[in-house]
């Protein structure tokens, strides 16, 4: 089977305050550290296992800029047969579906019977594995917490549904599946193997192979545009409750209330 | 009875009726040996195939440690019985050695007296050889009685580890005390026999096993003793050859590789063993896999390890992930090894049956990977063991196939993945690494000083990634500063320059992250032009010392405290709560891998008023609190945490604050308090902090 | 401005609660708009569904196909597609369905997509402001969107609070009959419903979470009884599975479960960077300790100092107290 995994780099910001440049129009991104994006990994992963099942390749690609080439390194490390950079000046600002529509013309490329995506980015919206599928046609599902091969033309994948039950369904190929965390224990990948594929070439992919029209993509075609970023703002440590026990318990429910619901 | 012969004929017709078997004997001499050779040529195999291991350097220091731990017996009387026990069976077998050369010798050549043996020394060695006969006898008695009845605990095989090796052992020590029987029945039969003419040429030693033998024997027939003479040879050769070629087949095998496995057992035990011997790290990385992956993967070393384990189980008595059952106990990680290389390399039938590819994956096979990853390389189990078996480097190794291969458990990627982005386990920020001494009321009393362009120091405080990092722990880092401060040590630190020392990213198998992590710390460390270098955390005390090259000396910080109390520099202040009963903890990095004992003992001792008690289980005995580094990660499946005993100990040596020298104890010693119900009733102190309270700042120094 | 729809999930012949917020979402958008609720489905159920919205929305575009019987995201769009016009913006819960659906129908209308948005910051012109989540939750973003050839949003579910309006008498219009035949490439088998008593804490809105404050394994119970007052499930620190008070799928942290509920709950747990680790999204933190010092209180957005045994079972029973009130 050929899988091509669409993976992205984000910043890893679990751990640590997120904070707004001078400027206000982006997060302070020079402490930052970068990595695969969770959802991702857990896709690659999962291609790696179908292919150690029936055979086959997996292919990582990521629309970005040269700095994006160490997530294709890391997830090459991990077992993907080949990693490819897409990347050309005219895509930068493209929106969600400007990222589709690269991935698109890149898939009609090759041939890859699944393409996976993670499920979402760090910062993304949880759409370009469902607008790739519209794309090229294909269908799609998302939220995918195990995949089953049943024969050369179809799947059996569950998806992740309200709470935990699985929706079961019959997917033909080729498809896109967008890939819940949790599916599979990823490997890990160490520096070691990472500098064992240090020297592999990662071909890159622009406009010109792709054949995009200039203007179809990037930042003038986008019509979803982040103006801003801002922090909602937060309290510093708790407020402490200084009412008697009752009053601070209806204090309580009532912030439950507002803040949660009832069920 | 035909008439008295003299006790020289009767010594000719007791060598007469041995020569009528001549010929069998020699058979079952040359039978014997040929079988022994071609089984210990067969237990070579996989040691010739196995991975290298440099042990041939240093052959004066290596036999003394032979002297010490082999003929020495060192470790033995750790546990009282056994070990009394086994230094009598371990006396009684070298001195029999060479009178059961002689006895078999006697066999083809009735005549033959060991060289030396003649004249005088003759006699007086026989009346030792009839009592190590005798002493054997009686221990193996005892040893079956131990076996039997009293049943000690670290015998027992769990479920999980198969069925008990109860029978085996009781089967080899019947074994032995029939040998020594035959021994002594030879003896006594021709003892009996000469005596029946007249006064004995041959006295036995009294109360022996011979000699009551020879009593209960006297008015037995000359006849029937020669057949008894000729019986007990007989009986005495099947046995000791059957014993010579049972033994490799078990855990008698040690009798023969003990004295090997402890001449050529590693001689710096802190030293982690490299990834490949005779690779050095600029070349590892065209090593393509890493660890122990199968079988052959162990060093030949390790192999022989595995061989000479005598089961004895100090090892898993001693181990805190079993004492908390977790899925590992270190007796059964060789027992496991050794029991599948006798299935892959059988003695009978093609060694692995013909195949010439390494066998499959250890992990998932005869080991598991949470056994593996259970380890929290205390080090009490090699402290014990009286073979000098290695488990560290195998458990390492062993991991270290497992990270190369990516099966690393989900808990401990994500701070590995932190530790190489971040350079430390919380993928906390580098410029915060400072911040526990850049407090604006701290820095006022204690100012801390962070080595750069601008800032040199004499000495470099080591603060490490928990000590920066964690809210708790950051008051030990300004206790030792303070500490520093007082004492007028012009000190730094790196700052955002410091990387977690990798302590345990190395022992958990991660090489090429820990050799990153290294190298830009002993740069970090050569460009401040500190001249030594201090630490308040053990686990970077070791990596400093043991892990890295080229970097100024190091001292943990007890190391100082106790020299500057000892010059006078630190007094303190007596302590004033009188109900306190103080215990110290020895870090498993401080006590048993760098043998810092004393020097705690001694502040605490230094301190007036100070009430300490001794735990049961401390200095090299001591019970790991749960782990460090990256083991806070780990989620073993286990019955009990560590700490939870550990403070329980502490509760029944009476002491009611735990005083140790190491965060990472601090961590699981503070949550174990709280998980075993004792809060309010026991605390815990670092070493630093305690000093820092108790300092008495106003004396002039 | 474009016309706005509201695709309304239902299930059992109930619409669900996301009805009303898209709604309310809609009326954000443009305040004098009427949203139009477009739902698909088969037989009795869908219509029970479509009158249950007739409080809330003056039309109800209402889809029968035996096709659609189950929700195939796939089908749905193709229905939706014969039936909107091209430049309507439809608003869509941001749940797994609404995630299945939207950003294809989104392709094949040619129009903006916004996904999980949380609050509607304003039109300008074609340009519509709306405010989304980013990095778990730590920073907020205005987002602008090109809504000239129609736009397809998510709406995070909870986000908006439904309006209760002047009741309109809603009419249903059958749309049946301009969609044709619907064929899909995956097709729905069966659902496997979780494992009773497996609670998946990850799926909660609200934790009651407790750590070593509940001291002993008979006091889980009190958090439990919490928890089920408030249709939350109770979560934990590790000390709480340690002590094997807890299973191990109910801890929060490094070492367990990353939580992102709405509301976490945090009794007797004093909050070490471990436990913290694994509460993400930025929920509203309610700490209650009774150590004053507990570092849980840097972190959270209110706290009591008291005794959780205590404080528990009194606010289950206030919780018990205004069920029972409202049921009335």
């Amino acid at each position: 089977m050929e899988i091509l995994v669409c993976a992205r780099r984000v910043p890893d910001t679990s751990e640590n305050e997120i904070q707004l440049n001078s400027a206000g129009n982006d997060i302070e991104r020079d402490e930052l550290v970068y990595s695969i994006n969770e959802a991702d990994n857990y896709a690659v992963e999962e291609a790696l296992q179908i292919v150690a099942r029936v055979g086959g390749n997996v292919t990582v690609a990521t629309v970005g800029g040269e700095d994006d080439e160490e997530i294709l390194r890391r997830e090459m490390a991990m077992g993907a047969n080949h990693g490819v950079l897409i990347t050309d000046e005219a895509f930068r600002g493209s929106d969600g579906r400007g990222i589709a529509s690269i991935l698109k013309a890149f898939v009609q490329k090759g041939h890859y019977d699944l393409i996976l995506t993670g499920i979402q980015a760090e910062d993304g919206g949880a759409q370009v594995g469902g607008m790739l599928a519209a794309l090229l046609d294909y269908p799609f599902a998302s939220l995918v917490n195990s995949i089953e091969i049943l024969d050369g033309k179809k799947l059996k994948v569950s998806r992740e549904i309200e709470g935990g039950n699985k929706e079961i369904n019959e997917i033909d190929l080729p498809c896109v599946l967008s890939i819940q965390t949790g599916i599979n224990e990823p490997r890990y990948v160490g520096m070691k193997g990472i500098r064992q594929v240090a020297s592999l070439p990662i071909p890159t992919f622009g406009t010109s192979e792709l054949g995009i029209p200039p203007g179809a993509v990037g930042e003038a075609a986008a019509k979803v545009k982040r103006v801003d970023y801002f922090v909602p703002a937060l309290g510093k440590g708790a407020e402490i409750l200084q009412g008697s026990r009752e009053e601070n318990i209806d204090k309580v429910l009532e912030l439950v209330i507002a803040k949660g619901g009832l069920k | 009875m035909e008439g008295i012969e003299s006790a020289a004929q009767v010594t000719l017709s007791l060598a007469a009726s041995l020569a009528t078997g001549r010929v069998l004997f020699l058979l079952i001499h040359i039978l014997g040996v040929l079988c022994f050779a071609y089984i210990v040529a067969k237990r070579m195999v996989p040691l010739l195939r196995a991975e290298r291991d440099f042990r041939f350097d240093h052959p004066l220091i290596r036999l003394g440690r032979v002297l010490k731990f082999w003929l020495g017996q060192w470790k033995h009387p750790r546990y009282k019985l056994a070990g009394i026990l086994h230094v009598f069976i371990f006396a009684g077998f070298i001195v029999l050695a060479i009178r059961a050369f002689s006895v078999l010798i006697v066999g083809v050549s009735e005549n033959f007296v060991m060289p030396g043996l003649s004249g005088r020394a003759g006699p007086i060695y026989d009346i030792i050889t009839d009592y190590s006969a005798t002493i054997v006898f009686l221990c193996m008695v005892i040893a079956v009685i131990r076996r039997l009845v009293f049943k000690p605990a670290r015998y027992a095989v769990p479920a999980r580890y198969g069925k008990a090796h109860t029978a085996d052992a009781i089967f080899l020590l019947s074994l032995i005390a029939i040998l020594m029987v035959a021994d002594s029945l030879f003896a006594a039969a021709r003892a009996a026999a000469q005596s029946q003419p007249g006064p004995s040429v041959e006295t036995l030693a009294a109360f022996s096993l011979p000699w009551i033998l020879q009593k209960a024997l006297l008015s037995t027939a000359l006849s029937t003793l020669g057949k008894l003479y000729f019986g007990a040879y007989l009986v005495h050769e099947l046995t000791f050859y059957f014993l010579l070629c049972y033994r490799p087949f078990g855990i008698q095998f040690h009798v023969e590789t003990s004295l090997f496995n402890i001449y050529f057992a590693k001689l710096d035990r802190e030293i982690l063993k490299p990834v490949r011997w005779g690779v050095n790290d600029e070349h590892l990385d065209q090593v393509k896999s890493f660890g122990v992956k199968t079988f052959e993967d162990f060093t030949w070393k390790h192999m022989l390890d595995f061989y000479s384990c005598a089961d004895c189980g100090r090892c898993s008595d001693n181990c805190p992930a079993t004492a908390v059952g977790r899925p590992l106990s270190p007796r059964f990680i060789t027992i496991k090894a050794r029991d599948y290389s006798f299935k892959r390399y059988p003695i009978l039938g093609s060694t692995n049956n013909g195949e010439t590819n390494n066998g499959a994956a250890l992990i998932g096979s005869i080991y598991s990977a949470d056994e593996i990853w259970s380890c929290t390389t205390c080090g009490a189990c090699e402290e014990e063991c009286p073979l000098l078996i290695e488990y560290i480097d195998k458990i390492v190794d062993l991991r270290r196939g497992m990270v190369d291969d990516g099966n690393v458990p989900q808990s401990l990627q994500k701070p590995l993945k932190a530790l190489e982005s971040r350079g430390n386990p919380y993928g906390k920020m580098e410029k915060k690494k400072a911040d526990w001494a850049n407090a604006k009321e701290f820095q006022q009393t204690c100012p801390v000083k962070t080595l750069g362009k601008n800032n040199s120091a004499d000495t470099l405080y080591f603060v490490d990634s928990i000590t920066s990092y964690d809210d708790r722990m950051q008051s030990i880092g300004r206790a030792t500063a303070k500490i520093l401060n007082h004492v007028g040590e012009n000190f730094g630190i790196l700052g955002a320059a410091e990387r977690d020392s990798g302590h345990e990213v190395r022992r958990f198998g991660e090489e090429t992250l820990f050799m990153a992590l290294r190298d830009h710390n002993v740069d970090a460390i050569r460009a401040s032009g500190v001249q030594r270098i201090v630490t308040a955390d053990p686990h970077a005390y070791n990596a400093l010392k043991h892990d890295y090259k080229d970097v100024p000396p190091v001292e943990h910080i007890s190391q100082v405290i106790a020299r500057e109390v000892k010059a006078g520099k630190i007094k303190f202040n007596p302590i004033e709560n009188g109900n306190s009963v103080y215990t110290y903890h020895d870090p498993c990095y401080l006590g048993r891998h760098n043998q810092i004992y004393d020097d705690p003992r001694d502040v605490l001792d230094a301190i007036p008023g100070l009430k300490r008690v001794e735990m049961t289980r401390s200095r090299d005995r001591s019970f790991c609190c749960g782990g460090g580094g990256l083991m806070l990660f780990y989620e073993p499946k286990e019955d009990q945490r560590m700490g939870v005993q550990r403070v329980q100990m502490a509760a029944e040596a009476g002491a009611n604050v735990i005083v140790t020298a190491c965060p990472f104890c601090m961590v699981n010693i503070e949550d174990a308090i709280k998980v075993a119900g004792l809060e309010g009733k026991m605390t815990a102190i670092d070493l630093a902090e305690l000093v820092d309270q108790q300092i008495a700042r106003d004396v002039p120094i | 401005m474009a016309r706005i729809f509201a695709y309304i999930v239902h299930k059992g012949g109930v619409a669900a609660d996301s009805a009303l917020e898209l709604a309310a979402a809609a009326r954000k958008i443009d305040a004098v708009a009427s949203p139009t609720a477009i739902l698909t489905g088969w037989g009795a159920d869908l219509d029970a569904a479509c009158n249950t919205l007739g409080a809330s929305y003056p039309e109800i575009w209402k889809i029968a196909n035996e096709a659609l019987a189950y929700p195939n995201a796939e089908l749905v769009r193709k229905a939706l597609l014969k039936v909107l016009p091209s430049d309507s913006i439809v608003l869509v819960a941001h749940e797994h369905f609404g995630i299945d659906l939207a950003p294809g129908l989104s392709i094949k209308m040619d129009s903006a997509f916004v996904s999980d948005v949380l609050d509607i910051a304003g039109v300008e012109g074609a340009g519509l402001k709306v405010v989304r989540q980013e990095f778990g939750g730590q920073v907020s973003a205005h987002v602008r969107c090109d809504i000239s050839s129609g736009a397809v949003v998510t709406i995070r579910p909870g986000a908006f609070k439904a309006v209760e309006g002047a009741p309109v008498s809603g009419v249903v219009v059958d749309k049946s009959n301009d969609v044709g035949g619907l064929v899909s490439g995956r097709r729905y088998l069966e659902t496997v419903v979780a494992e009773a008593g497996d609670v998946d804490i990850t799926k909660y809105n609200v934790l009651v979470s407790i750590g070593r404050g509940i001291q002993e394994k008979d006091n889980v119970a009190i958090a439990q009884e919490l928890a089920d007052a408030l249709g939350a499930a109770v979560s934990c620190s590790r000390p709480v599975v340690d002590a094997k008070w807890m299973d191990k799928s109910r801890q929060v942290g490094s070492s367990g479960k990353t939580v992102k509920p709405k509301v976490y709950l945090a009794c007797g747990i004093s909050g070490s960077f471990q436990h913290l680790a694994g509460i993400k999204g930025s929920p509203f933190l309610i700490a209650i300790n009774k150590n004053p010092k507990a570092p849980i209180f840097q972190v959270a957005d209110v706290g009591i100092v008291d005794d959780i045994l205590e404080f528990l079972p009194e606010l289950t029973n206030k919780v018990r107290e205004m069920r029972s009130v409202a049921a009335k």
